[in-house]
């Protein structure tokens, strides 16, 4: 009989972690699987004859694809060509982490290069190398973050209270979209009103067909787009029916409106979509950026985007989704960096992945952080949610970097959240439309997600979400409407979103809006990180700001069982002098024990620790003798120097945390006979087994040491609060004192 | 006062005086009041072409060359109606168009539509997409042409 091999129980408890429900896989080149050089990628060629390009990267002009040919009238400059030409590709990455070499200089340089040498050029950085790449080519000085909002129900007073968190949070940019195309009139108008409830200024999208998005664009209800994608190959590129021509004539039409126009491409596309060509990742992704900057797009949104799992698939995916947002910096494009679709099942590998993007600072640190739960996200993102959000904060204070994020603490956006809901309740019921009722405002402002709300009539709220185009229902329209209602502030606020639309300001590179209105952009904000000291740094007020979590604790203000107050639980008696019983065990206990401090960590009162040590000695044959150690907070010491005015040279020490140790005399302090450690697992059983060790120690009987457990969280979980008890100990320390004869109150 | 593509950017804050909707108004008399009033009309709240070609100056002055290219033709279909930009859009989607529907775009956008760079633009798309096959089969046969 064959018997099954036996496994490993560690490897079956590995497989089945989260992790290893995504595939890894070796690099298949032709298939376009491979992050870097893939067997096809051409090597780096520009060829210029009479002013025009006629060769790129390993093609002649009568083999241009369509890419190659926009390329060339619309995407090199030749002057920066012959300028970099004269430079190794050695040369180029340097420069891009040398802090001596500007920006500027490294942007004009890539406006020369083929995209062959482009992605040759940045494949040569280490991580940490594109790291420092990003931060220094990022093209605004400050970084920032696009939030997601949506939900199942496409319920507009959860949408509202959502954008309107997501906006007092500090999210520069709000995403919806729909799970019913007919509703993308009435998500925007609940966007619109959310956000700017929440913090004026704050740009918004709802990605529809562009028909649709245009025209809501020209009605005012939405100021951006980013759903222009871009492929590396021509049949994909057709396969998505557009070519750079139709996408960059599309990208006119958006800002003709007043669109912020931003494109989309990322590695892993043309292979997920059957014509990678053979070729890498990180080649066809240079080959859309080139595209997206030559069709004069101001941004991209790119790094693998809703591809990520299959970059991460492949050796090296991590780094080059990387190598692609440097590269999009690179070539002067404001960008959001991807971290909206699932990267993974497994929190470590996508958070590993995230730092690449998180600790550089870029654009749009995501281009979609779910402020929603998860399951509402109808993007099929929410790699980041709502219940990540103290997690991403902490990171941020962690690094002291700005991922984006704002702290805002809970009353503060229960009253965002129903007021966003309140306002779009009453522009509602100003245009007619299917009421939003008090029990939806309540439940947007305080549940978790949809499920908390009720449903709606969807018939009668697509019916609305027609005559929305129908009737034109403009963003100043809803300004009067929330006026009229009594929301002067909100009313405001999206009146000067329209009036941002005659400026046109935030048609500039990566251009975001601040409260007071004031556009940021790479044009009056750019970033000019030359080093320590330079650029962006997270610091004064908004350092303040972010590193002050709602539940970041005073440690000053931290009880932890000292009450000055209370009556002290030992009476000192004359100083100690040496005991003469052989069976003597002297208890030392530290200098706030039972006198300012009157519990262990654990919270066990200091009388019924110490009344179980004595009553274990007791029954163990010992007698027990108390005595407070002045001159030391350190339990070796107290322990010691109780052992040393014990007859029998046995002692206990006990700190006012709950630490214990049974020494002996004659070693050394630092020595012991068993070490209790584990202060919070200690129970009042524990200490009076305590007891009874050292008396078996005292009076020569055989003693098995005391069972204890073990729990390698307690350091996380206490570490602060041993601190501060160990300090109030050590501030109770008389120095030089001799031990006192105590005695329990 | 001319207007300095290198320092008047961001132009609501620095030119407010060369901002205006296309009928005029400027940013602050864009008001709940004038609203009410029935003095503004909500679509007419944009941009007006010679805004968004200032935009494109402050673009090109900041060495963004295709962005201000980008700009320009915006600059020239903001007065198209949307509908018909949205068709040429359509029209240049891969095998919507016939050679003969491209020209005879670019020709109406050069010659009613005053859009000359955007003309140029879609010449110049139609001479790739004959290239690479991309342009629409004329359905009717050689014989009949």
């Amino acid at each position: 009989m064959n018997e099954v091999p036996r496994r490993s129980e560690r490897f079956v408890a590995r497989e089945a972690r989260e992790l290893r429900k995504e595939l890894l896989i070796s690099p298949w080149p032709e298939l376009g699987l491979v992050a870097f050089a893939g067997p096809n990628d051409p090597r780096p060629e520009l060829v210029v004859e009479d002013g025009h390009v006629t060769r790129i990267d390993g093609r002649g002009a009568d083999q241009f694809d369509v890419i190659d040919h926009f390329l060339a009238l619309h995407g090199l400059d030749l002057d920066a060509a012959a300028e970099a030409a004269s430079l190794t590709d050695e040369e180029l990455a340097r420069g891009l982490v040398d802090v001596d070499v500007p920006r500027e200089k490294l942007v004009r340089l890539s406006r020369g290069l083929t995209p062959a040498r482009l992605a040759r050029v940045v494949a040569m950085l280490d991580p940490v190398e594109l790291m420092f790449a990003l931060k220094k080519l990022r093209a605004r000085r400050r970084p920032a973050n696009q939030a997601h909002v949506t939900n199942l129900k496409e319920n507009p007073a959860l949408l509202a209270a959502d954008a309107a968190e997501a906006a007092a949070r500090g999210f520069a940019e709000v995403e919806t979209t729909v799970g019913v195309a007919r509703y993308a009139p009435l998500n925007s108008v609940a966007i619109l009103v959310g956000s700017q409830t929440g913090r004026p200024g704050v740009l918004t999208q709802c990605a529809v067909e562009e028909r649709r998005n245009l025209q809501l664009a020209i009605q005012g209800l939405v100021t951006y787009a980013e759903t222009l994608s871009v492929y590396g190959t021509e049949p994909v590129f057709v396969d998505g029916d557009d070519t750079p021509w139709s996408k960059a004539l599309l990208a006119a039409a958006y800002a003709s409106r007043g669109v912020k126009v931003r494109f989309t491409s990322g590695g892993g596309s043309e292979a997920l979509m059957g014509h990678a060509e053979g070729k890498s990742m990180l080649y066809l992704e240079a080959r859309c950026l080139a595209t997206i900057r030559a069709a004069g797009s101001q941004g991209v949104q790119n790094g693998s985007i809703s591809c990520v799992a299959l970059a991460l698939s492949v050796p090296g995916g991590t780094r080059e989704i990387l190598a692609e947002n440097v590269l999009a910096a690179w070539l002067d494009l404001e960008v959001a960096s991807g971290n909206d679709a699932i990267a993974s099942h497994s929190e470590i590998r996508k958070t590993a992945k995230l730092m690449g993007q998180f600790l550089p600072g870029t654009d749009f640190v995501t281009s979609g952080y779910s402020v929603m739960p998860r399951r509402d996200n109808t993007f099929g993102g929410g790699n980041y949610d709502a219940d990540d959000l103290d997690e991403w904060l902490t990171v941020q204070r962690d690094w002291q970097v700005d991922g984006g994020i704002e702290p805002v603490g809970e009353e503060d956006l229960l009253e965002v959240r129903r007021r966003a809901a309140r306002a779009v309740q009453a522009v509602f019921a100003a245009f007619g439309f299917p009421g939003v009722s008090d029990e939806e405002v309540e439940a947007a402002t305080h549940g978790s997600d949809s499920r908390a709300l009720p449903d709606r009539d969807r018939a009668a709220d697509v019916a609305a979400g027609d005559r929305v185009l129908a009737e034109r229902i403009s963003g100043v329209d809803v300004a009067v409407a929330l006026a009229d209602a009594g929301f002067a502030d909100v009313a405001e606020a999206v009146l000067g979103m329209q009036r941002q639309r005659i400026a046109a300001d935030y048609l500039q590179t990566s251009a975001i809006i601040a409260p007071d209105g004031t556009v940021e952009a790479a044009v009056n904000d750019p970033n000019q990180y030359s080093g320590p000291g330079t650029g962006y740094r997270l610091e004064g007020d908004r350092w303040a700001r972010l590193s002050s979590l709602p539940h970041e604790l005073d440690p000053r203000a931290l009880g932890n069982g000292h009450d000055a107050s209370a009556p002290p639980v030992l009476v000192e008696l004359a100083e100690a002098e040496r005991g003469d019983s052989r069976r003597e065990v002297v208890i030392g206990v530290g200098p706030a024990f039972g006198d300012g401090l009157l519990e262990t960590i654990d919270g066990l009162g200091h009388e019924e620790v110490l009344a179980a040590v004595v009553a274990g000695a007791r029954e163990a044959g010992a007698e027990p003798r108390l005595v407070r150690v002045r001159r030391t907070s350190d339990v070796a010491f107290i322990a010691h120097d109780a052992a040393g005015l014990s007859g029998s040279g046995v002692g206990v020490g006990l700190q006012s945390k709950g630490t214990a140790v049974i020494h002996r005399a004659d070693l050394q302090p630092l020595d012991n006979l068993e070490l209790f450690g584990m202060a919070p697992l200690l129970t009042l059983d524990s200490y009076r087994a305590i007891g009874r060790n050292a008396a078996g120690y005292a009076v020569g009987e055989p003693v098995g040491p005391v069972p204890t457990e073990l729990d390698n969280f307690a350091r996380a979980k206490l570490i602060v609060t041993t601190t501060l008890l160990h300090a109030r100990e050590t501030a109770a320390i008389v120095p030089n004192a001799p031990a006192v004869e105590v005695t329990l109150a | 006062m001319e207007f300095d593509s290198k320092r008047d950017y961001p132009l609501g804050r620095r030119r407010p005086d060369l901002v205006t909707t296309p009928a005029g108004l400027r940013q602050e008399e864009v008001t709940l009041d004038a609203l009410r009033a029935g003095t503004v009309d909500g679509d007419d709240v944009r941009a007006t072409a010679e805004t968004i070609e200032r935009q494109a100056a402050v673009a090109l002055a900041a060495g963004r060359k295709p962005l201000a290219e980008n700009l320009l033709r915006a600059a020239e279909l903001a007065s198209v109606p949307a509908d018909t930009v949205l068709e040429i859009y359509t029209a240049l989607r891969p095998r919507r168009a016939t050679a003969a529907e491209l020209e005879a775009w670019a020709d109406r956008l050069e010659r009613e539509l005053a859009a000359p760079r955007t003309a140029a633009f879609v010449r110049e798309a139609l001479a790739v997409y004959a290239h690479r096959g991309l342009l629409a089969v004329d359905e009717r046969s050689p014989a009949q042409v």
